[in-house]
Order: structure tokens, then sequence, then C-alpha cells
């Protein structure tokens, strides 16, 4: 069977059976599965997810990645954020060290919404 | 969905599926749970899971504590993982303020049968060694608080109620009510009016606009508050750990990671729920002053998300006097998690009974901002 999510261990044959149980979006498949949320965050495995979920639900993928799939965040330690200086609100995130663009909309809030 | 329900939920959170679940426990099973987005989409799925009974109020106690029973037996009676874990709260006193006040809570906590404690700072290392307490007064701990998972408890009780014939619809939105005769005799949706006997708002940060499409003035405001989340480490650390006066708190999940935010002082009011580097770096800043070889975690994620702030920093529950059969289930004010099951104990029996049996929520209506007699909750943390 074909590892979708290599961080988090999960296999096509779990994607598949979530679909089947009525998780047809990416943020509740997260949470149900876990998928994404390991050490990449996602580089790895929502580019292949999208695809499914698109081939099982007959949409295409730019209708399922929302604009608010947040590209993942490098980890980073919290000493090195202890000591640099404090920067004004929303000057940004984690993620935007690496030159990631602002995804969020007004109504679909950043980060795809928790846990 | 049919055309009418005998209670229709507006909100698909803790709340709201915790009522729906708690009303078919009791045989009320015509039940619509409306949801705008996913379920969890609000504050459940952004929380940080913590269930406290160290409050200063006897309601909040009391609240919690009846919650903590409910939570303990809650993964069987679902048969769902909710991941509850109960290694305490240790709560940190860095203010003389605090900590006289600290004292007095756990005299009226012991009064109510809980069995929290104040403990020196060497008491404290005991219980998380790797403490920096060389600025802490003192402490208190109550080892049956802890921690659970607010998705699982959620998802547990949304298929509960489903299995039981509860119907629970997502990507329907609550647009507006058809009153007449002191009470709501119609909800608009996105897909049409439903008639309804019971209306429920368990709409979280969003349940102050909703009220005001029905006529009714709650004083609730949004307020976003932020969190991170670490990698994934070997078990180490036991309890949540909080301060009140830095507005900090965290716990390792059962996963593994460290979860935990820090209030803001000066946000204001507002649905915006980006997360900020500014977050980053207080919460960096104080978590590893609190603990210094947290310095080497690493962040993987953070996030953000609504509290639903009431002036006394307590739930609103209960009928609105303008609209009999409009109650309210919000208000949370940071802490909605951890007294939900009681919370949706309370509303379901005014729903079956109308009127609440457990315990009196005299306090809690929403008539109490109008009457103007308050009584502040001090323990609020972020
Ligand atoms: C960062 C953070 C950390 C927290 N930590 C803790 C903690 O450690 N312990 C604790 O006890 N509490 C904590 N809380 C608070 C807790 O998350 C909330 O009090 C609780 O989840 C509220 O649940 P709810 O179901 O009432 O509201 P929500 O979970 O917000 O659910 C309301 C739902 O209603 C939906 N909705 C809104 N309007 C409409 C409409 N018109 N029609 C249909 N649906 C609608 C929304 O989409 C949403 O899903 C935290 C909150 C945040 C933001
Ligand atoms: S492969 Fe899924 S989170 Fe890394
Ligand atoms: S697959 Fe290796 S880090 Fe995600």
């Amino acid at each position: 069977m074909r590892v979708i999510c290599r961080c988090e261990d999960i296999d096509e044959e779990e994607v598949l059976r979530a679909i089947r149980e009525g998780y047809t979006d990416l943020e509740s498949l997260k949470r149900h599965l876990r998928i994404g949320i390991g050490p990449c965050q996602g580089r790895t495995c929502m580019p292949l997810l999208i695809r499914i979920l698109a081939r099982e639900t007959g949409r295409r993928p730019e209708e399922i990645a929302p604009t608010t799939f947040r590209p993942p965040v490098k980890p980073i330690p919290l000493g090195v954020l202890a000591d640099r200086p404090g920067e004004s609100e929303n000057a940004g995130r984690a993620g935007d060290a690496e030159g990631d663009a602002d995804h969020g909309t007004e109504d679909e809030p950043e980060g795809g919404g928790g846990r | 969905m049919k055309d009418r329900y005998h209670v229709v939920i507006i909100g698909g959170g803790v709340s709201g599926c915790g009522l729906a679940y708690t009303l078919s426990t009791m045989g009320i099973t015509d039940v619509l749970v409306l949801e705008k987005r996913y379920l969890n989409a609000g504050a459940t799925g952004r929380c940080g899971g913590g269930i406290r009974q160290q409050w200063s109020t006897r309601e909040n106690i009391r609240l919690a504590m009846e919650s903590v029973k409910r939570f303990e037996v809650l993964a069987e009676e679902l048969e769902y993982e909710i991941e509850y874990e109960q290694g305490g709260y240790l709560i940190l006193n860095y203010t003389e303020e605090e900590d006289e006040q600290s004292r007095k809570n756990v005299a009226l906590q012991n009064s109510m049968g809980l069995d929290s404690r104040y403990i020196s700072p060497e008491e404290a290392r005991e219980i998380v060694p790797a403490l920096n307490t060389s600025d802490i007064l003192g402490a208190t701990f109550c080892p049956t608080d802890g921690h659970a998972n607010p998705f699982w408890v959620t998802e547990g009780y949304a298929r509960a109620a489903r299995r039981a014939g509860v119907e629970i619809l997502t990507g329907i939105e609550a647009t507006g009510f058809r009153t007449g005769d002191g009470r709501i005799e119609e909800v608009e949706t996105t897909r049409g009016p439903v008639k309804a006997d019971y209306v429920v708002n368990a709409a979280g940060a969003w349940s102050a606009t909703l009220a005001a499409r029905a006529g009714v003035e709650l004083p609730n405001r949004p307020y976003r508050h932020e969190i991170l989340a670490t990698e994934v480490y070997r078990h180490f650390l036991d309890p949540m750990v909080i301060s009140f006066s830095k507005g900090i708190y965290f716990s390792q999940t059962k996963r593994g990671e460290i979860v935990g935010g820090i209030g803001d002082p000066n946000e204001p009011s507002g649905f915006n729920m980006k997360g900020s580097l500014n977050f980053l770096h207080r919460m960096a800043r104080e978590i590893t002053h609190i603990i210094p070889s947290f310095r080497n975690l690493n962040v993987v994620r953070q996030w953000a998300g609504l509290y639903d702030v009431t002036p006394d920093a307590r739930p609103i529950l209960g009928a609105v006097p303008e609209l009999d059969n409009f109650i309210q289930m919000n208000g949370y004010s940071g802490h909605g998690f951890m007294i939900s099951p009681m919370c949706a104990r309370l509303t379901a029996e005014i729903i079956a009974y109308g009127r609440t049996k457990t315990m009196s929520i005299d306090t809690l209506t929403v008539d109490r901002f109008r009457r103007g007699d308050l009584e502040m909750e001090a323990n609020v943390v972020g």
C-alpha cells in the first residue's frame, strides 16, 4: 500500500477510508488522520492528498486546495525565537523566513485552523 | 434537512455537538446542528485543551468539577479516544497579589471538595524538575486537573449523536430569524428556513453577531488568542503549567507536542485570526524563562482562534427574556472547553424540563449584565 504521509505514517487505504466516512475537505482530513502535521508539515503529503481527494470527489485540485493552505513552517528553536528582538504586530510569521507568501484570506484564517 | 425540528443548535463546536449528544442521551433526538463551515472550525479546533478546576468563583469551580467527572468517563461512553490525561495544573505565582489571591482560591476550592493545594517553589520543582523557581513566590497544584484533545471530544460527541439519530450538517449558515409572540419561530439558513421549538446559540465568537440578527443584544466580544505547537517529544511534562500575571499556559499533549499560548493585553476586539511574529517572540521569551531547557524545543506550527469574552469572564447560559425559546450557550471567555460537559448538561435540562435541575444558573443568564450584578472571575489566563 502506498504511503501518503511519511511523517505520520498514513497510507492511501487510510486516506480513502476517511474520505468514504465523509472527511472530504483538507481541514477535517488533517484533523481526523493527523496527516500533514509531521515534521515536514505537509510538504511531502499535501500535494498527494489533494490529488487523491480531487480524484475521489470529482473536483479539481484548485477547488480543494484552498487559498488558505499554509506553506509549511520550518522548525525553529524556541531559544532562537526568544533571542530575536520583538517585532511589530503582524510583521509576519514563522514561515515567512522562507519567503512564503501570505495565503490567508479574511474569512479563512491563516494556519488553516488549529491543532 | 427537514423543515422543522424540536431543537435547532447553531454552531458545530464542542458546545453544539456536546449538547446534541447530551440531548440524545435524554431521548431527545429530533435535533439539528448547523455548522457554517466544518466541525471544529471555531475556537474548539484551535483550543489548548486544558481542563482546570482551580477557579476563583463558585460557579466556575462547580462547572469545572462536574465537567471533570464527565471527562473521566467520556471516552468509554462515546467509544472514542479523547486523549484525556489528568496530569494536574500547576499555577505559578509571580506577584504578591496573585500569591495572596491563590491562597483564598484554594480555601474556597477546598471548601467545595476540590483537591487543590498551595505549594512552595521547591514543591513545584518536584512536579516540574526543569522549572526556573528564581522568581516564583509560590504555586498551587490540583492533581485532577488535566487536558484532552478538543477536536476528538467534539468528533466523538458528533459521532455518538449521529448514531442516535441527530442530524449534524456542515456548510450551512444560520443567517437570520423569524420571530413572533416572544419567541423564535423559524431559523433562516443558507439552505432555506427551518422551524424549531428551541433554538440554541452555540456560535462561539460569532454568538453576539448571531443574536443581533434576532434583535437580542449580548455583551460578548471576540478577541484573538494565539497558540503554538512544537515537534513531538517523548513524554516529560505531566501538568499544564500556567501563570495568570504572565497570561501564559502550556502542556504536553498525549501525542508529545508542547502546545501553549500567551495572551496579549493590547489585543483589540475583532475577528482577526492571523498568526503574528510578535506572538512567537513573546511566547518564546516567557516560556524559556519559565523552563530554560525549552530553548532547544522546535516550534513547528502556530495558529490563532477567538475567545468569546463577556464582561465578567463567565459564560452566558439559558433563555433570553425577550425570546423565551432562544437559549444561549456562549460567552465562554477562553475556557469553554473545560466546562462544556456541564454546560451541555444544564442546557439539555432546560430543553427537557424547562429549567435546570443539577444547579441553578441564575447568576449565569444574560440578565445579570442588565441588572448590573457582576462577580468577576479572577482566574483567567491569556
Ligand atoms: C487559542 C485558544 C486556546 C484555548 N485554550 C483553552 C483551554 O486550554 N481550555 C479551555 O477550556 N478552553 C480554551 N479555549 C476556549 C475554548 O476553545 C472555547 O471556549 C470553546 O471551544 C468554545 O466552544 P464552542 O463550541 O462554544 O464555540 P466554537 O468552537 O467557536 O464553535 C462555534 C461554531 O459556530 C459556527 N458558527 C458561527 N456562526 C454560525 C452561523 N451563523 N451558522 C452556523 N454556524 C455558525 C462556527 O463556525 C464555529 O464552528 C481556547 C481558545 C483559544 C482560541
Ligand atoms: S509527510 Fe505528511 S506531514 Fe510530513
Ligand atoms: S517526509 Fe520526511 S520530513 Fe516529512
